[in-house]
Order: structure tokens, then C-alpha cells, then sequence
């Protein structure tokens, strides 16, 4: 099988869609706090804590959309405690990112071993299954490729729909984005910086774990500690290749993970054969810092991102 | 709320909010310890006995302090210039190779020219390994808290290829890990008999040089004026992208010694599992001293004595040693926000 097949099979575009699924939420979250004018470091611990909640909450019982739900608040929690520390605050939002991250990887790990002490292989749950939409799922290639995923997947791209809706199209959005270039005037509207960011920490917060728990609520059936594997850092990297934008972030998403489903078939392929199979994983990495290096270019930032805000100077 | 500074803090206010903060840590475990059926203060004993309740004990927290103060001193010197070094993880490994690459019986050189070798061979790796993403930032903006991170995963991709591959012990049977260190490049012990090796030296002289560096040369303060302000540096005629470079280059030289004291003074051969996280537990250690080079001694062995305890604590009894890292994590947070309690009134609008 060579390149050109692949590309061409609608499972490797399945695949490509079901592997962009995750790093969707998470990017789609990541961008909502960075929009507002905070860097989201907490996203890999938090997408662990969701991935886990969600799982855990549908194996004591919960159907799988209480599973989504619990994983979002539990990533809204975790949001709180990010913002309170980094927005009112204002303290350093490198070291409160990575000690979120520290903090929800450590208490995922702790509650999991108190939960299930003696399993040597965690249990598994009944996943999301695909759903096929009627009609759509009957074309050529598009059909299997785009509409035969899980439900979660049509959500996240839902969101990501209304997640551009609000930023660009509502008063709110306007509110949050002016959070992000320019706090004194959304402060001289009468309107609290501090309450704008800390909601977007939280929310975003909400779809970084929702994204966890796509993981083990619909990619896979099960949790395993080092599922995340570095996925939101890539999606901090994604966001910064999408420009900013809601729209362009999900491309970025769907083209890394295209990428990433081609890399697992090319190890099958002859030069698999050759090549050693780290070279492949590594390649999402190099793909990542790439995107960086590309787009470091282009000044889109947000003016405001990881300055602290502070009413009292000016 | 509204944050106002404070012109002279009273001794109270650098005192109390700091030892809240270990307070509300040490409430946070044992909180948590009782949610898995243990008895906290049975918990903190056994921790505290575990961590240094024998020679045996005291030697092992020594020892694994010893990482510690390399990675958390490569994150203090990063840190403290701002330059937000998170990849000290992948640096310990880069180091770790070097000596593997050197020591294992390719060069004939007695000891006392193959160890400063093998010392030199992995700060070099460490350094050139953060110069990257150093190079990104300050060439293209680039931020290096996620080329860094993201350096992390390929390093140890390119590590365990390297431990499958060429660097692969012949006589491992199948396992991925390299051929052992020729006896000429092992840290020989202190002390005959007891189980502390020369990297604990090597660690605690590498504290005392850095504080050196930061109070007694340019360099250091160079490296704090950009820290604070990188703008006000470069007006003052500080060649910031320089002073960025060095310190990038200092930094991940630490982490490497980290690499070269662990497999030449503990572990004798390199494995995938080598650094438990020292590269990001240096983070907490760094935070914890506040930056400072010789408080990251007395951090480093604090948290290396809350892990050696846990673990065997949790041998003990059923409470996981994870309790271990959720109080460095919290420990963490709280104390930045002591810090910034000591600095800051909290006043309501």
C-alpha cells in the first residue's frame, strides 16, 4: 500500500477525524482562556483528571453523557482553582499551569489507586459507539469519513461552531476577546476583568477534561495513566496555529491528526521496515514545534496574554 | 479584590503566610490520607520514619536528594532570568547518554581523566539541548515552555530508539537498556560501605557556584536584571539575547550533570526509567527555594525525603504513594501564593 492509498481510504480519514476528536475540546478550551488573556498550562493535568472522571463515573453507573458531564465539571474545578491563583491574583501563569498540572495528574493517580488498589488491568466500559447519519453516511468517501464517528465527536465540532458563534457574533464574546487585547477598556465599560477571565478559565478548564474524557469515553473503552500522553501540549501548540481562531484551530487539528494516522500506517508499510518506529512517534512533536516556528511570523497574539490585570494601577 | 504593595512587610507578614501555605499542605494529605482509610498521623509518622528513621533511610533521601539539586539549581538559574526551561527532564537524559557514550569501555582513560570527561561530555549535551528552543525564542519568539515540553517526548523517544538500538547491552537479554559503565567511569562512594555516592558533592559544590554566580559576576546579575525586567535590561545596555543564551546553556548543563551523576553514581547503566520526572519535580524543588541556589539543597531534600517516606509508607500501609507528589504539587501552589502574600495586601474595592 502506498501513500497514495492511504490517502485516499475514507479509514484513514476516520481515523484522522477520530484522532482530532480530543485535541478539538481541548484546543477549542485552550483557546477560549488564551483568547481571554490567559495561558492554560493546567490543560495536560486537567485533560487526565476528565479523562478519568468521565471514565470512573460511567463505571460506577453513570450513562455515558452523565460521564461527559462529570468529566466537565471536574474540569471546571480544576479551572477555579487555575484562575483564582492566576487572575485575582495575577501570580506567574507558567508556574500555576504547570502546578495545576502537577496537582491534577498526582490527585488522578492517588484517587485511581484508592478507587481500584488491586486491579492489575483496569476495567473497562461500553464506549460511545459510532453513529451512522442517515443519508450523509452513504457518500463516497466523505460519508464513512466525516459522518460514521461517535457522538462525541459531532459534539466537539459543535462547539467548535459555537465557540466561533460567541466569540465573534455576541456581547460576550466581545467581552472576552477585549479581555484578551485590552483589559482597561473593557474596564472603563463598567465591566470586570477579573469575572470575564476567570469564566473563560473555567469554561475552557470544562472542554480541556471533556476532551480528556473523549479518550476513554469514545477513542478507547478504558483509562491507563499515560493515555494523555502529552496531547495538550500539542493542542497549546495548535491553538498558537490556529492563529487564535476557532475555525482555523479545528483545521490545525484535523491536518496534526491526518498526520499522526498516516505516521501509524507508514510503520506498516515498507518504509516501516527501515525506519525505526520512534522516528514515526516522534513526529507529532517535531510537527508541533514546526507549527510554532512557522507561525511565530505572524503577530496575532493577544495583546494581553499573560499580563496580569490589576485595577489598582494604570 | 484589588492587590496593594507593601513598602515594608513586618516580620510577621514574611513569616505567617509561608508557613500557612505548608499548613494547608500538609491538611491537603492528610485530608486525603484519611479518604483512603489511613490514619494521618500514623501517615506523616511513617513518612517521617521511612525518610529518615535509619542509616539506611537517610543515606537513600541523601541520594535521591542528589538529582534534585542539579535539576531544581537548572530551573532556579532558568527561572530566575525568565527563560522557562521545563525540559530539564529531556537535559538529564541527553547527559545520561553521553556518559553511556563515553564510559562504557570505548575510551582506556583512568579514572580521574574519564570522569571530569564524562562530567563535561553530558553538561555539554544538557546545554546544547535547551540552546533549541533558546535559539527559537530569542530568534523567533517562539515560546519555550512548549518547545521544551515537547522536547521532553522526543528526547525519550530518541533515547529508548538509542537503548534498542546502538547503545543496546549485547548481554541484556533483550532488555532495552545499555551495557554497564566501566568501573573507571563510576562516582566511586564517599564513605566505603555506605551507599551515598560523589554526585551528593558534586551536587552540593554545584549549589555553592551557582550562588557564586548569581551574587559575585556579571553574569549574574546580568541574568536577574533580564529576569525582572528584559525591557529596562536591554535600555541599561545589557546584551539581553546573549545573557538569555548563557543562561539557557547554564541550565541545561546542570540538568545534564543530573543524567551523569545518576548513571555513573547510582545506577551504573541507562534505562527508560532513569528520571521518575526529576526533570519536573526540579520545578517544584526551584519554586519551593524561591529561585535560591543554596535553598534548593534544603528543598531538594525535603522533597526527596517526602518521596523516600511515602514509599515507604505506602509499603506500610494501604494510602498510595502518590500522596507523595500531590503534596509537592500543592505545597507549590500554595507557597507561590504565599509569596505573593508577603509582597501584597488584599484590599476590597
Amino acid at each position: 500500500m502506498d501513500l497514495f492509498d492511504i490517502l485516499l481510504s475514507a479509514s484513514f480519514w476516520a481515523a484522522a477525524i477520530r484522532i482530532a476528536s480530543p485535541l478539538i475540546f481541548a484546543t477549542l478550551g485552550e483557546l477560549i482562556c488564551e483568547r481571554a488573556g490567559v495561558l492554560n498550562l493546567g490543560i495536560e493535568g486537567i485533560m487526565v483528571a476528565g479523562a478519568f472522571a468521565g471514565w470512573i463515573a460511567v463505571w460506577a453507573g453513570l450513562p455515558l453523557w452523565g460521564g461527559v458531564a462529570v468529566a466537565m465539571l471536574t474540569g471546571m474545578m480544576l479551572g477555579l482553582v487555575h484562575s483564582i491563583l492566576s487572575v485575582p491574583f495575577g501570580l506567574s501563569q507558567h508556574v500555576v499551569g504547570i502546578g495545576l498540572t502537577l496537582l491534577a495528574t498526582s490527585l488522578t493517580f492517588y484517587t485511581y489507586r484508592v478507587v481500584l488498589p488491586e486491579v492489575s488491568s483496569p476495567p473497562k466500559i461500553t464506549a460511545f459507539q459510532p453513529y451512522e447519519i442517515p443519508l450523509l453516511s452513504d457518500l463516497p468517501l466523505v460519508g464513512p469519513a466525516l459522518f460514521s464517528q461517535t457522538p462525541l465527536t459531532y459534539a466537539g465540532f459543535i462547539l467548535a461552531a459555537l465557540t466561533a458563534l460567541v466569540l465573534y457574533r455576541t456581547p460576550l464574546g466581545l467581552a472576552v476577546r477585549a479581555a484578551g487585547e485590552n483589559p482597561s477598556a473593557v474596564a472603563a465599560q463598567g465591566l470586570s476583568v477579573t469575572a470575564i477571565r476567570m469564566g473563560a478559565v473555567i469554561v475552557g478548564s470544562g472542554f480541556m477534561s471533556v476532551g480528556g474524557a473523549f479518550l476513554t469515553l469514545s477513542a478507547f473503552d478504558s483509562f491507563f495513566f499515560d493515555m494523555v500522553n502529552g496531547r495538550g501540549w500539542i493542542c497549546i501548540a495548535l491553538v498558537v496555529f490556529g492563529a487564535w481562531k476557532p475555525g482555523k484551530a479545528v483545521m490545525g487539528a484535523i491536518l496534526f491528526a491526518a498526520f499522526d494516522a498516516l505516521q501509524i500506517r507508514l510503520q506498516q508499510t515498507g518504509i516501516g521496515a527501515v525506519v525505526p518506529y520512534q522516528v514515526f512517534l516522534m513526529l507529532p512533536y517535531f510537527l508541533s514545534i514546526l507549527a510554532l516556528v512557522v507561525m511565530s511570523r505572524r503577530a496575532e497574539i493577544p495583546a494581553a496574554l499573560m499580563v496580569p490585570f490589576n485595577k489598582g494601577e494604570r | 479584590m484589588r492587590l496593594e504593595p507593601i513598602a515594608s512587610p513586618s516580620p510577621a507578614r514574611r513569616i505567617v503566610p509561608p508557613a500557612l501555605a505548608m499548613a494547608a499542605t500538609f491538611l491537603v494529605a492528610a485530608l486525603l490520607a484519611l479518604i483512603a482509610g489511613g490514619n494521618p498521623f500514623a501517615v506523616f509518622g511513617l513518612i517521617l520514619n521511612g525518610a529518615f528513621g535509619s542509616k539506611f533511610a537517610l543515606l537513600e533521601t541523601l541520594n535521591s536528594a542528589t538529582p534534585l539539586i542539579f535539576t531544581g539549581l537548572a530551573i532556579a538559574v532558568a527561572f530566575r532570568a525568565k527563560l522557562w526551561n521545563i525540559g530539564a527532564e529531556a537535559q538529564l537524559y541527553a547527559g545520561a547518554v553521553l556518559t553511556v557514550i563515553l564510559g562504557t569501555g570505548a575510551l582506556g582513560l583512568p579514572s580521574y581523566l574519564m570522569l571530569p570527561l564524562c562530567a563535561l561530555a553530558a553538561m555539554l549535551a544538557g546545554a546544547l539541548l535547551l540552546l533549541g528552543p533558546a535559539l527559537l525564542k530569542t530568534r523567533l519568539g517562539v515560546d519555550e515552555v512548549v518547545t521544551t515540553l515537547l522536547f521532553n517526548f522526543i528526547f525519550l523517544l530518541f533515547v529508548s530508539y538509542l537503548l534498542e538500538g546502538p547503545l543496546k547491552d549485547p548481554m541484556g537479554m533483550g532488555w532495552p537498556k545499555s551495557a554497564r559503565l566501566t568501573s573507571e567511569a563510576r562516582l566511586p562512594r564517599i564513605v566505603d560501605g555506605l551507599r551515598l555516592h560523589w554526585g551528593f558533592a558534586l551536587a552540593l559544590a554545584a549549589a555553592l557556584l551557582v550562588w557564586v554566580i548569581n551574587t559575585r559576576t556579571t553574569l549574574g546579575y546580568e541574568m536577574r536584571a533580564v529576569g525582572q525586567n528584559a525591557e529596562a535590561a536591554g535600555f541599561a545596555g545589557i546584551p539581553v539575547t546573549r545573557v538569555i543564551l548563557k543562561t539557557a546553556l547554564l541550565s541545561g548543563g546542570l540538568a545534564g550533570l543530573a543524567g551523569f551523576s545518576e548513571v555513573s553514581g547510582l545506577k551504573g547503566a541507562l534505562t527508560l526509567d532513569l528520571s521518575p520526572g526529576f526533570g519536573y519535580t526540579g520545578i517544584v524543588v526551584a519554586m519551593l527555594a524561591l529561585l535560591h541556589p543554596l535553598g534548593v539543597v534544603v528543598a531538594a531534600l525535603f522533597v526527596a525525603a517526602i518521596f523516600v517516606g511515602a514509599d515507604s509508607m505506602s509499603r506500610a500501609v494501604g494510602v498510595p504513594s502518590y500522596i507523595a507528589d500531590i503534596m509537592l504539587a500543592s505545597a507549590l501552589l500554595f507557597m507561590v501564593l504565599a509569596i505573593l502574600l508577603t509582597k501584597f495586601r488584599v484590599r476590597r474595592d
